[in-house]
């Protein structure tokens, strides 16, 4: 029962992985991230992370999607639907993500993590929380003013430049 | 309890193929944007990994590095696409060939 949703989740992943490279519009490609991002969550629920999973749905596919639909909305329309690249240069791409893909897989498959099962309960999420407010205080906090500066930073960087921004405060 | 009825190697296996076409993304596409599409990918694919290991070998560790990861991946999408438009602004393109100021 769950093979098949496991299947079902791991298609959609990948699939929509490769869309959101591949189709020609950047946003569709963006929605199709988020499908990517979603089937991840899918993921996370069957591993019986249900936190992580909502954190990946309220962060990823609430605020990055978002975030990234309206850059691809502020870019002129032409560069939207136009894709640039070399044909050669993508058939190394292709051959490098194929040998990649089967290296990789073959030392996975090769090594020992067919053996590791597992029969214990799954990790509360109570303890995660737990976790956070004591023995990972300091970079949690961190954490915090790394969001604050880089939100801070983003929105430094974007702001125009305008001659007329003393007239218009007047 | 529940018990899983996937084996850690699958999850992997999954983890592996978006590194990949992860990698690909990164490698050819000369769209901004569509790189940022490529580094997102890939940390998902280490986020799966983290998860898939933290249930597998009992521990709340890997949750929680995925957790911060999630929370550090936000911050870069949000300076990647400031960037993005600043170029956009300076170029009028987001063809990463055309960023060639600090090109000697």
């Amino acid at each position: 029962m769950a093979d098949a949703i496991f299947l079902a989740l791991s298609v959609i992943t990948i699939g929509s992985a490769i869309a959101a490279l591949e189709l020609r519009s950047l946003i569709y490609g963006a929605i199709a991230l988020m499908g990517s991002l979603g089937g991840v969550a899918g993921l996370f629920l069957l591993l019986d992370a249900p936190f992580v999973a909502m954190f990946q749905l309220a962060v990823y596919v609430g605020s990055i999607a978002v975030l990234i639909l309206f850059t691809v909305m502020l870019v002129r329309r032409e560069l939207i639907f136009t894709m640039v690249e070399d044909k050669r240069r993508k058939f190394v791409g292709i051959a490098l993500m194929l040998v990649m893909m089967v290296a990789l897989g073959a030392v996975i498959l090769d090594s020992g993590i067919k053996q590791i099962t597992t029969d214990e309960a799954a990790v509360d999420f109570r303890e995660i929380g737990e976790d956070f407010l004591t023995y990972y205080w300091p970079a949690l906090i961190l954490m915090a003013l790394i969001l604050s500066g880089a939100v801070t930073g983003a929105l430094v960087l974007a702001r125009r430049v305008d001659e007329d921004i003393g007239q218009r405060a007047n | 309890m529940r018990i899983l009825a996937n084996e850690l190697i699958e999850f992997v296996l999954v983890s592996v193929a978006l590194l990949a076409i992860g990698i690909y993304g990164l490698s050819v596409k000369r769209n901004a944007i569509r790189m940022l599409f490529g580094i997102e990918i890939v940390i998902n694919a280490a986020n799966l990994n983290l998860v898939a290991f933290g249930r597998f070998l009992p521990h709340s560790g890997g949750q929680t590095l995925a957790l911060f990861s999630i929370a550090i991946a936000a911050a870069e999408v949000a300076i990647g696409l400031a960037l993005i438009i600043v170029a956009y602004r300076m170029y009028n393109n987001i063809d990463i060939a055309d960023f060639r100021s600090l090109k000697g």
